[in-house]
């Protein structure tokens, strides 16, 4: 049994009439990766807040590295670093003087401080920028900035509330290995998302929420599986031969086909080998050039339609709420 | 990026982060803050620029029509604009203050082990710092136009003393209108519609005695007023004396700033800590 870092018992959080957070437990690990999935206005956020001291739970309980977020704010600080949604770092600092100030702030050693400001800047390929005020720096530098600035101190805990919202591909990809790194050097992490892609790149352990309520949990292999076998699916090369395409895989697999003719995708669930072979056969002989052939297992955006009945992009009826 | 990981992996001998001592919370984010000015420089225009053109405007654009029996316009009003700047601490406070929590900066420094008071501590004592600059050039300024202090360094010191006594009561202020306020233009519009019919309606910029009696009354009575009337006596002014049924704040200038200094505090303080709070919590 491994030791549990971060561990939430029946938190809510009411504002006012609204339940922000309706009765969220769950349990994290040590190093592993924790991921709250859900659209805009779930209560992530507000999860999170719960968990980081800066927001108190209208009921229940929440404990980060062992000490009650209520009870010793102080100690539950000591332990984790957070990064919150937006990039919360001093604009008109340089990268250097935020890693320093927040390093001072901790209580750290000075010389601590500044080698440990070097390392990190390092790690975020930040060395060159370091002395540039934050103003100028990119959306993914400031990301970067933010992140190491929440390294200071090593904390053994880490919370990242999106932390990849508004960064471009490649520069998610980065920060993702960026946290892998950490993971493996021993971080526990919490990590909230709208991206279904990045709770599946990084999370071990992966909770569904919607409208402040836990809808689903488990590994992302488990919620794949929970909405059902593979489909089958096929990229017709010609607009005008897509219907022609659909008819055939009607004719070979027993669901229901979903016909995209502007992508010119045509998808097929519970299709197996078998039929794709067939498919395969019958598109050729009927002269259907095609793009792309192949199965394709459920994303969690498919997990999440299921769940839910809308689409995790879509922002729930509520509004965030965080003050 | 990840070459460097190994070089970082968790090393128990690493300093554990046990929280500053409070003064090296209240040093760091003061410093924080002066880095502020030194990267924008046109922060200080306030305190600068500002009232220097307050000076010169008045000086020789109204001067001309404005006699101080006895005295020189010019260095008549320049204690009364610097009296006017140190009250504008409260706008430098509820700026910076209403920033930080817009940016999600206070945020940032909730989720550190350190006090929630070194926050508004810092941001005064740099508010002061601020403003005292302009002080500084506003001084300089007054050598230049004609400004002297006659009453001897005692004299001088109180005068400096009430300032920075009275601008840190104003500073209760800006952390209330800096906390209660949803973002830093309403902080603007708010503090600007404030601040200057209040610092008008006083004996800055001209003597009570030529207001209609209403608004004599209110400008008498103006803990602006107060400290202006301080500042002239102390430093010795040429024309600062009061006519003789004056109210009591203006004959008795200093212990009157010190318990308007005292009263704003006491007042604002227990409503700013309580907006702050609450505006930083949830």
């Amino acid at each position: 049994m491994r030791d549990i870092v971060i561990e939430a018992e029946s938190l809510v959080k009411k504002f006012g009439d609204f339940t922000a957070v309706d009765d969220v437990s769950f349990e994290v690990p040590k190093g592993s990766v924790f991921g709250l999935l859900g659209p805009n206005g779930a209560g992530k956020t507000t999860i999170v807040r719960m968990m980081t001291t800066l927001a108190t739970p209208t009921s229940g309980s929440a404990r980060v590295a062992g000490h009650d977020v209520v009870a010793e704010p102080a100690a539950v600080r000591a332990a984790m670093g957070l990064t919150a949604q937006s990039a919360t770092v001093d604009e008109l600092l340089t990268g250097r003087e935020n890693l320093r100030l927040i390093g001072d702030l901790y209580g750290l050693d000075r010389k601590f401080v500044r080698s440990r400001s070097e390392e990190l800047l390092e790690q975020f390929s930040l060395t060159e920028a370091g002395n540039k005020v934050v103003k100028e720096y990119s959306g993914g530098m400031r990301r970067r900035i933010d992140l190491a600035v929440s390294l200071i101190a090593h904390p053994p805990v880490l919370f990242l509330d999106e932390p990849t919202t508004g960064l471009d591909p490649r520069s998610r990809v980065e920060l993702w290995d960026v946290l892998r790194d950490l993971v493996r050097d021993g971080t526990t992490l919490l990590l909230t998302t709208q991206y279904l892609d990045e709770a599946d790149q990084l999370a071990d352990d992966i909770v569904v929420i919607d409208h402040g309520r836990i809808i689903a949990q488990g590994t992302p292999l488990e919620l794949k599986n929970q909405s059902g076998a593979a489909s089958l699916v096929v990229t017709v090369s010609r607009h005008d031969r897509v219907q022609q395409a659909a008819e055939l895989l009607r004719g070979a697999v027993e669901g229901e086909v979903h016909v995209d003719v502007d992508a010119r995708k045509l998808t097929a669930p519970g299709g197996d080998v078998a039929a794709l072979s067939l498919v395969a056969a019958q598109l050729d002989d009927a002269g259907i050039e095609i793009d792309d052939l192949g199965m394709q297992r459920p994303s969690l955006d498919d997990v999440f339609l299921t769940l839910t009945g809308h689409k995790a992009e879509e922002s729930s009826n509520q509004e965030e709420v965080s003050a | 990026m990840s070459a460097a990981t190994d070089a970082i992996a968790i090393d128990r001998t690493d300093p554990k982060p046990v929280g500053a001592s409070r003064l090296r919370q209240i040093m760091t984010l003061v410093r924080r803050n002066l880095t502020h000015i030194k990267r924008q420089p046109e922060m200080l225009t306030d305190v600068t620029i500002q009232p220097i053109m307050f000076v010169l405007l008045f000086s020789y654009v109204f001067g001309g029509s404005i006699t101080i029996p006895g005295g020189d316009y010019k260095a008549w009003l320049l204690p009364g604009v610097m009296a006017q700047t140190i009250a504008f601490s409260s706008f430098i406070v509820a700026v910076g203050l209403n920033t930080d929590i817009g940016k999600g900066m206070i945020d940032r420094l909730r989720s550190l082990p350190i006090q929630r008071s070194s926050i508004l501590w810092s941001r005064s004592i740099a508010a002061l710092m601020h403003s005292s600059i302009g002080v500084a050039v506003m001084s300089v300024t007054g050598l230049f136009i004609g400004w002297r202090i006659l009453d001897g360094v005692v004299g001088g010191l109180i005068g400096y003393g009430l300032l920075l006594l009275f601008g840190f009561a104003m500073i209760w202020v800006g952390i209330l209108v800096g906390s209660a306020m949803r973002s830093v233009e309403a902080v603007n519009g708010l503090m600007f519609s404030t601040m200057f019919p209040i610092t008008f309606v006083s004996n800055v910029f001209a003597r009570p005695e030529g207001m209609p009696g209403w608004l004599r009354t209110i400008a008498e009575w103006n803990p602006i007023s107060s400290l202006t009337q301080a500042l002239r006596d102390n430093w010795g002014v040429p024309g600062s004396q009061v006519r003789p049924d004056a109210p009591w704040p203006l004959h008795n200038p200093e212990l009157a700033t010190i318990i308007w200094a005292v009263a704003i505090t006491a007042i604002i303080a227990p409503l700013a800590l309580r907006a702050f709070n609450k505006r930083t919590t949830d």
